[in-house]
């Protein structure tokens, strides 16, 4: 149950793999074998740079881990079983898995004799934790990579083994044999079984690594395409997993925050006689406007951060707007910039194809429509939370975090300790969408194990979480459209404003909470990313415009903003796409007929084939569904249950998506309920289609979750959806009768050998508060421009309309 | 402090603690399980669940004095050996993401299908309603809760 300080638990490794025991292997001196590959010399056991040195020189306590050793990345055991060490991490969307699958197909090594290591600062090479959707399309090559290339070193090592040419030999199930002659043969553990590679891999960075082998052609992977479970699931399911919020160590203690009660209060005095008798009591730790208690007990800290007397002096003015009155707000505020500096030139904030002012004045019909859709939260299940442990002058951090690398890093600068001194070891822990809280309670523990010498637990409570997370940005949207007399759409003006002024990064010792308490305040606001639409539609004039606003205050506020699941796409998807449809409307069109025209208005491709993969997966949404075309409204509106379906689509870098929702919607209450969901999806190639199948379930009710409920709600002084209750959530009560999951192929030459696997981590997040408006617009003929579409706004607006 | 007596999965312990601490965190912090987790301290979402003599109850908001019977974590599911249905069917249909819920959905529908062997989609959904999930796995949850149900029947169509 505990460890002692300094030593991880083991999550269920050979002993040898925990820290000391592979940091004295990577240390330790192996073969030394020269190879030789098509007359190039590779470095199998050579020191051939410096990088070799510094894992076997180095004296710091936790040095980085060597990305161009092989032996970073894998060892292979004399019992013939292999570890993985990969510095990604896995939020549940089974990544680890679907790595794990690949580098066994590439290593040729039964699945079941292999294990995976994810994001431990000390022993898996930086690849970045999570982010980006990047795992499977990007950090996965670099994992296939490797793989081969050891596979290759051990073809070369059975090939001296047993006197025959690589090319007469065959690996297969964790061992090499003589092609035609299985009897001769010589296992994986055999031939380097705990001993080291010794080889040197070449890139210019982490993503670039890459030994002299060849990934396999898709045609020769075997689990590849497999629906293998994922690993992690029955220890999650039987109560055996250790997560973050687990680890206990001797002479640990328990602290909780105390925030300010108004954003932006700052401190005036704390009277420590209010807990100073509380049983258990350790101390009270503030500093600027940061207040944590601590207390030898979880309870007893709990109960002493409620009971703590603070006093806080409110700010001068109102922080920001209401959540009532916040995009009235934003349409009137003045943007922080126009216009943006290009070369020697300062240019608007915009981009321009063709001339879509003349377009929009020349058109047969111009639509025009406003957008409003609110800042939301992450609102973990489980509260933002991490330990650490200062023993020994080193600290340790063991949480979820998903960068933990960035984590160390930025905790280390934070400290002002160097960054060989701090480990951080990721662990399960509830969902990583992004820029999560996760970040700022390690932070927390940090400053509180070194302020105290001891080893710190925090979490927050759940008020804290649902306030004080990190926001994904309110947008507020105004866009035109011109149809022409034959219902084409000839122009598209789309201007977005954001409130995103002071985007909060990752890991930032300026931006994180506890800094930003402290006073500590980065040189420039950094604004968070402004992507338009993404969609492959030709239209010949056509302007894209976004504009950051900011509200009142811009740091210590919970309202900060940060990466949020596809951060921006659910915002901008919903906008776009629900005007599509709108249009589609005015053309008395059907809405898929609509789009697929506007999609094969143009024959132009790129690398990744979007455009030809776009149509393909609207007309697989369409046919997978059973879409009967038509234009919007149903016609068929009558009795007190309204039924309509609405499609959406998007893609996300090289991922794309189209969705149909079917929804019912409820005269006399307003309630939505989502009954069918048909998602098309085209990632390339599926590398394990029950995992992706799930990740794509849980990124549609994610979405619906976003769409339906989630808000910030906040007066002029504070959050105030702050629970459950005052921030709903998606339930099992909403939950759609029936989820389909089509995957897509529409590469131009599907059975290519290269063809590539893209990321699904939040793609098939981006359509869904578009198609599900789209669908109560066709169920009841109103459209519904403001999200989320929750009972009181749809009855609301049924009223309004006489619906 | 003082000395409160209780009986977890099938163990009895004496410890010595405030009779007002919520169990959930005698159970996490003084007996080491981890089925049980913090997720509001309000009774809202589930995360905390164990059953106390064969019934759902929130372990954040229950004082270890009010607790009277047998409690039964995540863990105590399967103690002594084989997993229990429920926990079956979640491995079956692959139902947790990151998973931190997932205790209290199975404990959830433990309780449910002890009382009601084969509830109909209605009385799932609202027998599940209350227990929140994040990761929004509910579709895979339910398809497990109605694969446990026909699996405890003895239905030998089911699929392992």
């Amino acid at each position: 149950m505990t460890g002692s300080p300094g030593v991880p638990p083991e999550r269920g490794l050979a002993p040898w793999d925990g820290t000391v025991a592979r940091r004295a292997f990577l240390k330790t001196s192996g073969l030394f074998v020269l190879a030789f590959y098509g007359g190039r010399r590779i470095g199998l056991g050579h020191p051939a740079s410096g990088s070799r040195e510094s894992l076997t020189e180095d004296t710091a306590l936790y040095p980085e881990v060597d990305f161009r050793q092989l032996d970073s990345w894998l060892v292979v055991r004399e019992d013939d079983t292999a570890t993985f060490y990969v510095g990604k991490t896995d939020g549940g969307q089974g990544t680890g898995t679907a790595i794990r699958q690949m580098m066994c197909d590439e290593l040729d090594i039964p699945f079941d004799r292999t294990s995976l290591v994810m994001g431990r600062t000390d022993l898996t090479v930086d690849q970045g934790g999570s982010g980006g959707s990047d795992a499977i399309e990007r950090d996965a090559v670099v994992a296939r990579r490797v793989a081969a290339e050891a596979r290759r070193v051990l073809l070369e090592l059975a090939s001296d083994r047993l006197d025959v040419p690589v090319a007469e030999l065959t690996a297969s199930e964790g061992s090499v044999y003589v092609t035609g002659d299985p009897s001769r043969r010589v296992t994986y553990g055999q031939l380097v079984g705990g001993r080291r590679f010794d080889v040197v891999l070449t890139g210019s960075n982490v993503n670039a690594t890459t030994g002299v082998a060849d990934i396999k052609p898709v045609q020769e992977l075997r689990l590849v395409g497999q629906s293998i479970p994922r690993y992690d699931i029955p220890a999650k399911v039987d109560g055996t997993l250790e997560w973050a919020v687990d680890v206990r160590l001797p002479g640990m203690v328990h602290a909780r925050n105390v925030r300010p009660p108004v954003a932006g209060a700052r401190l005036v005095s704390i009277d420590n006689s209010s807990v100073r008798d509380l049983p258990g009591f350790v101390r009270v730790v503030s500093e600027g406007n940061y207040v944590a208690v601590v207390c030898e007990r979880e309870e007893q800290a709990i109960e002493a951060a409620e009971r703590l007397d603070v006093r806080w002096e409110s700010p001068e003015s109102a922080p920001f707007p209401s959540s009532e009155d916040l995009f009235a707000y934003m349409r009137a505020a003045e943007p922080v910039s126009r216009t943006r500096t290009q070369g020697s030139r300062t240019v608007p904030l915009e981009q321009v194809e063709g001339d879509p002012g003349a377009a929009l004045a020349a058109a047969a019909t111009v639509v025009e429509a406003e957008y409003d859709y609110p800042f939301q939260g992450h609102t973990a299940i489980g509260p933002a939370h991490a330990l650490a442990d200062p023993s020994d002058g080193q600290m340790t951090v063991y949480t979820n975090d998903m960068k933990p690398y960035s984590h160390r890093t930025g905790i280390a600068e934070f400290l002002g300790m160097p960054p060989e001194e701090v480990r951080v070891l990721w662990m399960e822990g509830p969902q990583l969408y992004g820029r999560t809280a996760a970040d700022d309670a390690g932070f927390e523990a940090a400053y509180l194990a070194r302020t105290l010498g001891r080893p710190v637990r925090v979490q927050w409570m759940r008020h804290e979480e649902t306030a004080w997370d990190t926001k994904g940005p309110a947008f507020a949207f105004a866009l035109r459209g011109g149809l022409d007399e034959q219902g084409n759409l000839v122009a598209l003006d789309y201007a977005a404003r954001v409130a995103n002024y002071a985007h909060v990064g990752y890991n930032e010792p300026d931006t994180v909470l506890i800094g930003q308490l402290m006073g500590r305040r980065p040189s420039r606001p950094s604004a968070g990313g402004a992507q338009p639409p993404s969609d492959m539609y030709a239209i010949p004039n056509r302007r894209w415009e976004t504009l950051t606003v900011r509200l009142p205050l811009a740091f210590e506020t919970p309202l900060r903003t940060g990466n949020l699941r596809d951060p921006n796409g659910p915002q901008v998807t919903f906008a776009a796409e629900s005007f599509i449809d709108e249009l589609a409307t005015a053309a008395n069109a059907d809405p898929v007929e609509f789009r697929l025209r506007l999609l094969r208005a143009s024959r132009e491709d790129d690398e990744a084939f979007r455009r030809a993969r776009s149509i393909a997966v609207v007309e697989a949404a369409a046919e997978t569904y059973g879409w009967d075309p038509r234009p919007s409204p149903n016609p068929a509106r009558g009795g007190e249950i309204l039924t309509g379906r609405g499609m959406a689509y998007a893609y996300r870098a090289r991922t794309a998506v189209a969705l149909v929702a079917e929804v019912e919607v409820h005269r006399d209450t307003g309630r939505v309920w989502v009954k069918r969901m048909t998602c098309a999806h085209d990632c390339g190639l599926v590398i394990n289609p029950d995992g992706l199948e799930s990740t794509i379930q849980g990124n549609l009710l994610h979405g619906l979750s976003r769409a339906l409920y989630e808000e910030v709600r906040f007066d002029t002084e504070k959050v105030t959806s702050v629970d459950w209750r005052t921030h709903p959530t998606l339930t099992h009560d909403d939950v759609p009768e029936r989820i389909d999951v089509a995957f897509v192929n529409g590469d131009p030459d599907p059975d290519r050998p290269d063809l590539p696997h893209y990321g699904a981590g939040e793609p098939s997040h981006k359509p869904v508060a578009a198609a599900v408006a789209n669908a109560i617009y066709d169920a009841t003929g109103v459209r519904i421009r403001r999200v989320p579409l929750r009972a009181e706004r749809v009855l609301a607006a049924l009223q309004a309309a006489g619906a | 402090m003082s000395e409160v007596t209780l009986s977890v999965n099938g163990v009895t312990h004496t410890l010595d603690v405030d009779p007002s601490t919520p169990l959930l965190y005698v159970l996490r912090n003084d007996l080491g399980l981890r089925g049980p987790r913090f997720g509001c301290g309000l009774g809202q979402c589930g995360t905390c669940t164990v059953l106390m003599e064969g019934r759902a109850i929130r372990s954040c908001m229950r004082p270890v004095s009010r607790v009277q019977g047998e409690i039964t974590t995540l863990e105590g599911l399967s103690a002594d050996g084989p997993l229990h249905p429920v926990q079956q069917a979640w491995i079956d249909e692959q139902v947790p993401q990151c998973g931190y819920c997932q205790n209290g959905q199975i404990l959830t529908a433990v309780a449910l299908l002890d009382a009601n062997p084969s509830p109909t989609d209605d009385e799932l959904r609202q027998a599940m309603n209350p227990v929140l999930c994040r990761c929004m796995t509910y579709y895979r949850i339910q398809a497990a809760v109605r694969r446990a149900a026909r699996a405890m029947a003895g239905d030998p169509e089911v699929e392992r």
